[in-house]
């Protein structure tokens, strides 16, 4: 039933949206192909938009007429996919527009933005998916894949037209931050979206045991006196979804996972040879609850910010390979939606331009290989959602990053890109920055040319 | 002129006639070749004959029914009996009486055929244990709607010369649909190939137990079909609970004639009606000239004349 073809999507785009680049050569690259593990000095060719040739023999020579980017021995890998994403567009422009977004991605490496339906309207229609394309391809400088909504209006009760969404090209389906409570809904959509080999992408949460939560539950919530969430209301829901795709054999990918028992279950899920995947977003491997530490409403957020414990194990898991993907969960929220008590401040963070930097922490705490980090934000998240890029082979597309993996920089909140600024790294300590970001063979951003 | 096929040369065995399940092969066929001759003696211009002269039929419709009923009481009264309809879903049911106690209480006037449509599946058996006279199972729930599948086989029958051998596609809703239950019994039964299209919500669990080949998408599942069934899809069931939309359906799982390219170019196209046109069907193609359904409702009214003269040999052995 899959009528869209997986490598089509991004071709199309690429036809109507960015024009492509012609002729370029970058050389005196390291090359990183996280797919393949390739990691080699070494050069590569563009021409028409796609990577046409690369290796050892093009470190110092470029073919004749071409355009020639010296990286200068730095990394040169595909650009990031990152799966969780919201835009503010529609509804919510004087938080992030797909502009702003596609700006704040340029300057994170990020060539390929899925973007959540959570916006006003709700992206549950086929008109609403066009829209977002439209948009996108007017006036964004990387790639952007709507997620639809997988219910009507995110109300969990009526499935949306999930063959002509995925025609129109929405690329997952989700039913936001909330699950979807109705089993029986759950079941039938997943069943559905199974004929159309569609995938699904899901938070978990137990809304009638997450209640008013507003963080993780434990001893530093009881210390703040504010309403926890329990990790259970993450799993019971995760496990319910886990049996509901074993039932129907639906693809799923559990989009945010935040605490050690729900790796538990997903490992246990592909232990069954369940078509189940799994993500995190950065800042779940970076911080914990008790960075909320004076009531710091940037670090409000759901699912919640877990314990130490819960961050190490979802370090381990990712270095396991039990998780995935590696999300910026980036939601711009305006300061007078932050600067409320913490209980009544609204939930989410950016994160799209210091998603790669802060995973590097991984790389330099020896947590992980180079390779496996770079996988889980490049070549899982593209083939999971079946696109073309995040390959450094000719015939991809030439969404490329140049990445400086050493020199430490400090975040300052008013240079980066998002029109937002709740970022929970401020004032951080990050190493590693992108120099470069192409998209299609062309560059929409140079390190130099905005700092 | 009569009915040609002598109670000699066909005997039906049972008492009801409650689903296809049970029947042997040579007991639908012969069914059939009743059906065909009474499909003969309805195109004449004296229709009436005696065979059920004094017999009292009743049917006796828990759920709303048009073209069921009015087809069994054309049968019943063609073949000389005294017809009587009874629509139970506006009386008793309101007043509390459970379906035994209505049926003890036709019981006891004396009929010699019921004809009982239910809205739940096995209830019509349920009646039949409780009566003295013979029952004819017109639909229990989603189970079995018997006199459907063999006025579909007849249709078939008399337009490709044969059952067997045949690649049969039902397409649409078989979760709910009785019309699926009882044609895939009779298809398998007289040797055609039964496939499945529906979306995977409107599929029994394990549906390919059930001896039919289950398909997600038209563009497989037609591919060289001999006949094409397409099913009801009721309204509440398009909008988000089954099926997420009409439009959708119909884009996915709506028989137009771009998909029926992928059929033989002679399939013959049926819906057992009443149709949704531009739901599950073009409105093109339900008046295409490979479409039968007209001619199903004709044999409808063959078959039910079939399976009332069946029972008529039992009431004069009796």
């Amino acid at each position: 039933m899959s009528k869209t073809p997986k490598a089509t999507l991004a071709k199309e785009h690429t036809k109507i949206g960015l024009k492509p680049g012609d002729k370029i050569a970058l050389i005196n690259a390291r090359l990183i192909d996280p797919a393949s593990g390739r990691d080699e000095a070494g050069g590569l060719v563009i021409a028409n938009g796609e990577i046409s040739d690369l290796g050892p023999k093009l470190r110092r020579n470029a073919p004749d007429g071409h355009e020639v980017i010296d990286c200068g021995g730095h990394v040169l890998c595909p650009g990031l996919v990152d799966m969780w994403v919201h835009s503010g567009e529609p509804g919510f422009e004087h938080r992030e527009t797909l502009a702003t977004a596609s700006h704040a991605a340029a300057a994170g490496g990020v060539t390929t933005i899925i973007c959540s339906p959570e916006t006003n309207p709700i992206i549950d229609d086929v008109a609403l998916v066009d829209f977002v394309e439209r948009r996108a391809r007017d006036t964004a400088i990387v790639h952007v894949h709507p997620m639809a909504a997988a219910t009507r209006g995110l109300k969990g009760e009526e499935m949306t037209e999930i063959g002509l969404l995925k025609e129109a090209g929405a690329v997952a389906f989700t039913n936001g931050a909330s699950s979807i409570a109705n089993a029986r809904v759950m079941r039938r959509m997943l069943a559905y979206a199974r004929d159309f080999d569609a995938l699904s992408v899901h938070n978990t949460e137990e809304s009638e045991l997450a209640n008013s939560g507003v963080m993780n539950e434990g001893e530093v919530s009881s210390r703040l006196g504010l309403p926890g969430i329990s990790k259970s209301a993450e799993v019971i829901t995760l496990e319910r979804d886990i049996e509901l795709v074993a039932l129907t054999g639906a693809r799923y990918h559990a989009a945010q996972l935040s605490c050690a028992s729900a790796i538990d279950v997903l490992r246990r899920a592909k232990a069954r040879d369940l078509p189940v995947t799994c993500g995190v977003s950065i800042n779940h491997l970076s911080l914990n609850e008790n960075d909320i530490g004076s009531y710091r409403t940037f670090l409000k957020m759901r699912p919640p910010l877990r314990s130490e414990e819960d961050r190490m194990a979802m370090v381990e898991g990712l270095a396991a390979g039990d998780i995935d993907v590696i999300v910026s969960s980036h939601n711009p929220k305006d300061a007078d939606a932050k600067r409320r008590p913490f209980a009544e401040a609204e939930d989410g963070a950016i994160g799209l331009e210091t998603l790669l930097p802060a995973a590097l922490r991984l790389y330099h705490s020896g947590h992980l290989q180079l390779p496996a980090l770079l996988r889980t934000l490049i070549s899982n998240p593209a083939d999971i959602l079946g696109l073309p890029c995040g390959r450094l082979q000719a015939g991809a597309p030439a969404d490329l990053i140049v990445l400086d993996l050493e020199t430490p920089w400090v975040v300052n909140p008013e240079q980066l890109h998002s029109k937002s600024k709740n970022t929970p790294f401020d004032e951080s300590q990050l190493q590693g920055r992108v120099l470069r970001t192409l998209v299609n063979g062309n560059t929409v951003y140079t390190l130099s040319d905005h700092d | 002129m009569t009915i040609a096929a002598s109670p000699d040369s066909f005997f039906y065995p049972h008492r009801h006639l409650l689903g296809i399940e049970g029947l042997t092969p040579a007991e639908i066929t012969g069914l059939l070749d009743l059906a065909d001759d009474a499909a003969e003696a309805n195109r004449q211009v004296n229709k009436k004959q005696d065979t059920l002269r004094g017999r009292t039929q009743i049917n006796l419709f828990f759920e709303a029914s048009t073209r069921t009923q009015s087809s069994f009481e054309l049968a019943g009264k063609r073949l000389g009996a005294d017809v009587m309809n009874m629509s139970v879903g506006s009386s008793s049911i309101k007043k509390g009486e459970t379906v035994i106690d209505t049926a003890m209480t036709l019981n006891a006037m004396r009929p010699d055929i019921l004809v009982v449509r239910h809205y739940a599946a096995g209830a019509v058996e349920l009646l039949a244990q409780k009566v003295s006279c013979s029952v004819i199972n017109a639909g229990d729930g989603s189970h079995e709607h018997p006199t459907q599948a063999l006025l579909d086989a007849l249709t078939i029958r008399r337009n490709k010369g044969r059952i067997e051998g045949l690649t049969v596609v039902i397409c649409g809703d078989v979760l709910h649909s009785r019309v699926a239950r009882s044609n895939i019994i009779l298809l398998n039964a007289l040797g055609a190939q039964v496939r499945i299209i529906a979306p995977s919500t409107l599929l029994p669990p394990f549906a390919e137990r059930l001896g039919a080949k289950i398909f997600t998408s038209m563009d497989e599942g037609l591919k060289g079909a001999d006949i094409i069934m397409m099913l009801r899809l009721q309204l509440e069931r398009m909008s988000g609970t089954f099926v997420p939309s009409v439009r959708e359906y119909f884009r996915f799982f709506g028989l137009d004639h771009e998909k029926l390219k992928l059929a033989k170019p002679d399939a013959l196209i049926m819906h057992p009606g009443p149709m949704n046109r531009g739901v599950e069907i073009d409105s093109a193609v339900a008046d295409d000239h490979r479409s039968v359904i007209s001619e199903q409702v004709e044999m409808g009214v063959a078959v039910r004349m079939a399976i009332l003269q069946a029972f008529g040999q039992h009431l004069q052995n009796q």
